[in-house]
């Protein structure tokens, strides 16, 4: 809403409506620069890149600029693209699977102090495993192949959504659950009725994290375990010392992971609005 | 005569173990059905311990509480509770907030999916009559504090419960909000009779509200001392600007001086 609508403005005096019309377009203009502030930044990063690696003449093999990165890209683009799909299949896999077993074990420990305290020092010392040491056991059990990306990303994205799906379930406040315990409520309405949707919001917050690393833990085994995917890619061109295709991966995984974060935001924005509406209020004053 | 509805006695409640702290001590009550009975004592003297033995959520340590001519052994299905904290979900429209204790207690959850418009209903009735007409599609967070408080109160009250527990309702209120709540509570218990507790530290909440006001002394909590307040209803602002209204304030407040400073009282 850019104009203030007459039956306000006829009561404004002419320097408040002055007023109100330039904190309208400022706030316009902040909005404008926040939506193009992530490209600028991308955009700026690149030509800085570009520009440093040909003032400085930096070797190819040390650091690649942009442009001979995108010849890589070009040049080899079916099996970029190939691998992609592979590492983003085994990744959502994955992802999905941690889902799945992350909401129903943060939904356990968080509703029950027993499997709080018998399951999380177990959880911990299994999430300060590094995940890289896990990854020759899972292919002595499933062989080379796509599982163990797969189950590295499982295992590497499931712990911040146990975490976060716990919390929020276990920080429900304790008068509410005594409203809701005086009406006769069993334990799992409370969980359904208020655990749950009080949750999504962390939910989804730890979504945003776990699709992030999921794709650091399917990477990693393909890194180890060289089948397919751009694990394997990376590794390939490493070794024939083709530093512009080892970065046309990497930011093609970088590109994999913003994508797939802005989906978990779109979903996250569209479920649990309410948890965030504060900050969109503020955003939309005076617009 | 008949029975009171709510009987407390000789009940102690002992937290964390033998040397845990006693919150009450021989606290002994009774009240009737339909009777509006407001507690004051002086903070920390087991208060809102004694809503939680009275609906059942946690169990006494020492003597009995019978509810409705039955023990208490566990939760009561009976009771509609609100809180300092107006506690609304905020996924959740204003009314169907006010619904929740209907998808839950045993006596309504079966029947809500058919009577639906009943129901409904029977919330927008309840909404209008504490001043909320036309809010009902709202979020909380579109609320003004009293107004969450308003709706916090009608979903304590949709179920019809026999029994109304309210911890410190409106103490969390500017002054004017308060009083305007008091007058909504008082017509709502009006028009619905339900036994309600109010534990409360406003003695003039106190007395513009209940029939009877008890006196609790300090830890470990009992009651030392209680005062039927005889003022007429409907009581309105002017009412607590009169000497009868006054006069059992000052007595009151004499009560709690006393019970802080840890003197026994004549009750």
């Amino acid at each position: 809403m850019s104009q203030i609508p007459a039956k306000i403005s006829a009561k404004m005096s002419p320097r408040a409506q002055a007023r109100y019309n330039a904190m309208a377009a400022a706030a316009r203009r902040q909005r404008r620069l926040q939506t193009m502030l992530p490209w600028l930044v991308i955009i700026g990063m690149f030509a800085i890149w570009e520009v440093g690696c040909v003032a400085f003449n930096v070797p190819v093999f040390i650091l690649p600029a942009p442009h001979d990165i995108y010849a890589a890209a070009v040049r080899w683009w079916y099996p970029l693209l190939q691998d992609s799909l592979v590492t983003l299949y085994s990744t959502m896999m994955g992802f999905g699977l941690a889902i799945v077993a992350g909401l129903l074990l943060g939904i356990a420990i968080g509703s029950s102090t027993l499997i709080y305290k018998g399951l999380y020092p177990l959880l911990i010392a299994f999430n300060s495993i590094p995940k890289v040491a896990v990854v020759p056991v899972l292919i002595i059990w499933f062989g080379i192949g796509v599982w163990p990306a797969v189950i590295t990303a499982f295992l590497i994205s499931f712990f911040p959504i146990v975490v976060n799906v716990a919390t929020g379930i276990a920080t429900v406040e304790p008068e509410l659950k005594d409203v809701l315990r005086a009406l006769g409520a069993r334990p799992r309405d409370i969980i359904l009725k208020v655990g749950l949707p009080r949750a999504m919001p962390y939910f989804f917050a730890s979504l945003k994290i776990a699709v992030t690393v999921a794709f650091v833990g399917a990477i990693i085994a393909e890194s180890v375990a060289p089948n397919a995917g751009i694990g394997r890619l990376m590794m390939v061109a490493s070794s024939r010392f083709d530093v512009p295709l080892v970065f046309a991966g990497l930011l093609t995984t970088g590109l994999m992971g913003i994508v797939l974060y802005w989906i978990a935001e779109v979903i996250e924005r569209r479920t649990t609005g309410w948890a965030t509406r504060s900050t969109d209020q503020n955003l939309a004053t005076g617009g | 005569m008949t029975r009171p509805f709510v009987e407390i006695d000789q009940v102690a409640m002992r937290y964390g173990g033998v040397d845990g702290t006693l919150a009450l001590e021989g606290c002994s009550m009774n009240i009737n059905q339909g009777e509006f009975v407001a507690v004051v004592g002086p903070s920390g003297c087991g208060k809102s311990t004694l809503m939680r033995l009275v609906t059942g959520l946690w169990p006494a340590t020492e003597g009995n509480v019978v509810v409705a001519g039955k023990e208490v052994d566990g939760p009561l299905t009976i009771a509609g509770m609100a809180f300092q904290a107006p506690t609304l979900l905020p996924w959740r429209r204003i009314l169907s907030n006010v619904m929740l204790p209907l998808e839950v207690t045993p006596q309504h959850r079966n029947k809500l999916g058919r009577d639906r418009a009943l129901y409904e209903a029977r919330a927008r009735e309840l909404l209008r009559l504490v001043g909320l007409e036309g809010f009902d599609n709202k979020y909380p967070y579109q609320l003004s504090g009293g107004m969450q408080q308003r709706t916090s109160l009608c979903r304590a009250l949709i179920h019809d419960p026999a029994l109304l527990m309210l911890d410190e309702p409106f103490s969390a209120l500017d002054v004017f909000t308060r009083e305007d709540l008091w007058a909504v509570l008082q017509n709502v218990w009006m028009a619905k009779k339900p036994t309600v507790v109010l534990v409360t530290h406003d003695l003039r909440e106190a007395v513009y509200l209940a029939d009877r006001v008890l006196v609790m002394s300090s830890r470990p909590g009992r009651i030392i001392a209680e005062r039927v307040n005889p003022l007429p209803r409907p009581r309105t602002l002017e009412t607590t600007y009169t000497a009868e209204f006054q006069d059992l304030v000052h007595d009151l407040r004499g009560y709690i001086a006393a019970a802080r400073s840890g003197e026994e009282v004549a009750a």
